[in-house]
């Protein structure tokens, strides 16, 4: 075996779902105990790489990958996550995966435990051994001391506060004595800032004992402070590879999000400066991973607003909290009147409208056709495509209106089916989301919300959904907001762009300003 | 599926096989075998007619029950396991009815009445329970039947019923398990405009009234209330976000299912001849689940037809078996090839419920 040789190195890497190139060519080298920070907005392929490190098999289930990965020089092909972890590869997720009920030494050590023979493993075979009580804890302590951060073995998981599970987690990667490289997922996500900071200090304490490490994070400061090189990420291609020590927060930025910079497609209008129609005061939503802590937010009449920002930031729970969908406070006024919050039936008299970025949970009757999808709503709220019968007594269906405006929508967004009856859930994924867009075009609103529109569709379903939208605010004068991680895809339809970091508003720039800007808002109070 | 074929492209064999995918393999054994005892019911020297008007009438009297399972598979809340529940309303109906003095078709139609504020307030109650418990209606909803059904095995001897044609002759008070209602509405349906050719009678009345009934089920699924029934059904989280109040869906559903119940078991009883109390209603739920299963409705698809082909099958099935196989082994399994038959439906159907959606 060469010892020169790197510990990790990677060749050419590239990997495609279904004909969807998300990692092209990525190179990289990593020595035993270096410390590598690795940066890139959401879907910039971090995880898809780290993925094919740990060999997850969802990677081996969609095609494998292209290139080579080399451990200390040797080509490896890990077929699973056991292989990885056989290799010295150690991993710690964004979610934790730890048992609740147990205690942090019982995890740490879960199905590793040091045992010992008794009379009933003697007769019946080593299912039966006792664990070593002793052993355990011993071993656990030791993880627990080479993380440097001192949590309580015997605690049980589910009194710990979050951050302590994060460090049992990592404790549990130390305790395996092959660890080589540890590869930790945003792991200050959760904590306090103490926490990181111990975090940190643990992280340079295991590169001195000749760990490597790959630390993901959105928070820029952290990786100059600890990490010996930094490697940036966009589209699936790494952009860059320096030492930390010659690099700033605001390259960093410009890399993570800039496109080439001269990128400013079309003519873009001047932001109308028109009266707000909304106006949203102190809001706060109680999302599951999307928290909005204090927005406070004017949308002007007639504009496209954009609002941007990191996964998890918050920015999906501002559409969802005023649309009542999630327990929501704060005060929202819409055209001089205040909506009351958690009553998604107010919203929609009030003549807004949502397209989820949920299609399949929230956005659509999977197992209904087309017409009802895009009909119901109207139906429903404002009464379209009911015929009276008996004097108004009974609310009778008019199939024909509603397979009229079903046609109308197919022709215009370009739906492709095989007739308007056929059901949601036979579409693809483009057309699906067409079909969310003429749901609510279909309720003739004042205001809209779109969020996500472009998440996992095509490129050619993309640029008719951001079309389209262009086209209803520019006709029909509808007031838009749309909630995109996507900064490039806001930055080519909106007038005004707000960054959402850490539950609450970093800034509204104008969409023409340079993508760095928005960058830096992105990442000023990550949470 | 991978492969996308065009209507034009396909094969003959294609078609029947799509058709019988869509169709079933379980109904396509039932009917198959259900045609097969028709066939040799000749020959084993029982009379064809007859047993054609004794599979019309076991329909007739059951049908009303099955289609009580549609608002509630419509809203989501799963085959209505607690059928028991309107029964009970309905036998609360009868017997008030009888109790008061109410005779002929004016007992049917006074049972009915006294029945519906009873089946509300049942309703009311039981789709407050089942909106605590999303997701696990079904097993709830077969606990409350059987709770609802054990507490009033205790009331029918203890509520003060004095009329004699009902009561224990001893005492004279309390329910007798099961009496006659000739006198009363027995056959006040069957017997309307009843056709008889030769052996083959046909009780139009009862599926007259059956046919108003699903004609209005029918109608309100295409009223506003109706369509946003479905959608809850559908994506109750749909629904929210297109205004809808589920859970006031929801409990109109369980109201209409225990309403349908309620009058299900007065037809039943006017046709069968008797009022069963006590345990009686225990029997009732699960026939009615298999029925509209087999007629191709899922845990959270049923549309008339299916009320109707489901209730001819089943019901085709357990009157026809135990004749014929009399006629020619002379041995009884009909019990057991019913509680075989329903119950290997129900789960069938339970464990493809994963497959309509997500």
């Amino acid at each position: 075996m060469n010892s020169q040789a790197p510990l990790l190195e990677l060749k050419g890497v590239r990997k495609n779902f279904f004909g969807n190139q998300v990692l092209t060519d990525i190179n990289l080298t990593l020595n035993e105990g270096e410390v590598l920070g690795l940066v890139g907005e959401n879907g910039a392929g971090k995880s898809t790489l780290m993925k094919i490190l740990f060999g997850m098999t969802e990677i081996r289930d969609t095609g494998g990958y292209g290139g080579d990965v080399l451990i200390n020089g040797e080509k490896v092909n890990f077929n699973s996550p056991f292989d990885a972890l056989a290799a010295g590869i150690g991993m710690v997720h964004q979610e934790f995966s730890l048992i609740p009920g147990f205690t942090a030494t019982e995890n740490i050590l879960l199905n590793r435990e040091p045992q010992k023979k008794s009379v009933m493993s003697e007769v019946f075979g080593e299912r039966l051994n006792m664990l070593d009580q002793k052993e355990l804890v011993r071993r656990s302590d030791d993880a627990i001391e080479k993380m440097g951060v001192h949590i309580e073995g015997s605690m049980v998981i589910s009194d710990m506060p979050v951050g302590h599970k994060q460090f049992t987690e990592i404790a549990r990667e130390l305790s395996k004595e092959q660890l080589r490289l540890l590869i930790l997922d945003e792991p200050t996500a959760v904590l306090t800032e103490q926490e990181a900071e111990a975090l940190l200090e643990s992280i340079r304490g295991m590169s001195s004992r000749g760990i490597a490490v790959i630390f993901i994070t959105h928070r820029l400061q952290e990786i100059l402070n600890v990490c010996d090189k930094v490697a940036v990420m966009r589209d699936g291609v790494l952009v860059k590879d320096v030492a930390a020590a010659q690099t700033t927060i605001t390259e960093l930025t410009r890399w993570m999000v800039g496109r080439s910079v001269s990128g400013e497609t079309g003519t873009r209008r001047e932001p109308p400066e028109t009266q707000p129609i909304m106006h949203i005061e102190k809001l706060w939503v109680d999302m599951p991973g999307e928290t909005v802590r204090n927005v406070t937010l004017d949308v002007r009449k007639g504009e496209i607003l954009g609002i941007g920002g990191l996964a998890g930031q918050g920015k999906l729970g501002i559409p969802n909290g005023v649309m009542g969908l999630y327990p929501a406070g704060g005060k929202v006024t819409f055209d001089g009147q205040e909506i009351p919050l958690n009553m998604p039936r107010k919203c929609l008299d009030a003549n807004l409208a949502f397209v989820s970025e949920d299609r399949r949970g929230v956005g659509l009757l999977l197992d209904e056709s087309l017409e009802w999808n895009i009909a119901f709503p109207a139906m429903q709220i404002h009464g379209k495509f009911l015929k009276d019968l008996l004097g108004g007594c009974i609310k009778w269906r008019d199939e024909k209106a509603i397979r009229d405006i079903t046609s109308k929508y197919i022709d215009e967004l370009q739906i492709r089916c095989t007739s308007s009856r056929q059901k949601a859930k036979e579409l693809s994924g483009g057309n699906q989301q067409k079909v969310c867009l003429a749901k609510a075009f279909a309720l003739e609103p004042k205001f809209l919300f779109v969020s996500e529109p472009t998440r996992g569709i095509d490129v050619g379903a993309k640029a008719l959904v951001l079309e389209a939208l262009k086209k209803f605010n520019s006709e029909s004068g509808i007031t838009i907001v749309m909630i995109s991680s996507e900064l490039e895809e806001l930055r080519q339809i909106c007038d005004r762009i707000a960054i959402v970091s850490g539950g609450r508003i970093a800034g509204i720039l104008p969409a023409s300003r340079p993508s760095e800007e928005f960058g830096a808002l992105m990442v000023s109070s990550v949470i | 599926m991978s492969e996308y074929v065009t209507d034009s492209n396909r094969t003959f064999m294609d078609r029947v096989r799509e058709t019988l995918r869509n169709f079933g393999l379980p109904r396509l054994i039932i009917a198959a075998f259900l045609l097969l005892m028709f066939i040799i019911a000749p020959f084993t020297g029982v009379n064809l007619w007859t047993q054609i008007t004794n599979v019309i009438n076991r329909f007739s009297w059951n049908v009303v029950l099955v289609l009580a399972m549609v608002p509630m598979v419509h809203s989501g809340c799963g085959l209505n396991f607690g059928l028991p529940v309107g029964i009970i309303a309905g036998l609360l109906g009868a017997t008030l009815s009888i109790e008061w003095g109410f005779s002929g078709p004016a007992s049917f139609v006074m049972a009915i009445l006294i029945a519906t504020p009873f089946a509300l307030l049942f309703g009311v109650a039981y789709g407050w329970l089942l909106n605590k418990i999303k997701g696990g209606e079904m097993m709830i909803a077969t606990y409350v039947g059987f709770s609802v059904v054990s507490f009033f095995c205790m009331m029918w001897l203890v509520l003060p019923y004095k009329r004699p044609d009902m009561a224990w002759g001893f005492e004279g008070t309390g329910l007798r398990t099961t009496f006659p209602i000739d006198k009363y509405y027995g056959g006040v349906l069957s017997n309307l405009l009843r056709i008889q050719i030769g052996r083959l009678v046909i009780p139009t009345g009862t599926l007259l009234f059956f046919a108003l009934l699903a004609i209005a089920i029918w109608a309100f699924l295409h009223t506003k209330t109706g369509t946003a029934m479905t959608a809850v059904g559908s994506n109750p989280t749909f629904a929210r976000a297109a205004g809808i109040n589920v859970d006031r869906i929801r409990m109109l559903s369980v109201i209409m299912s225990t309403w349908l119940a309620a009058v299900g078991i007065l037809v039943y009883e006017q046709g069968f001849g008797f009022v069963q109390l006590y345990n009686a209603p225990f029997n009732m739920a699960l026939p009615a689940v298999s029925a509209i299963l087999i007629g191709g409705a899922t845990a959270s698809k049923a549309s008339i037809t299916n009320v109707i082909i489901g209730t001819i099958l089943f019901q085709g099935m357990v009157t026809m078996t135990p004749t014929v196989m009399n006629g020619l082994i002379n041995l009884d399994i009909s019990e057991v090839l019913r509680v075989v038959v329903s119950n290997g439906m129900i789960l069938y159907a339970l464990t493809r419920k994963s497959e309509v959606t997500r």
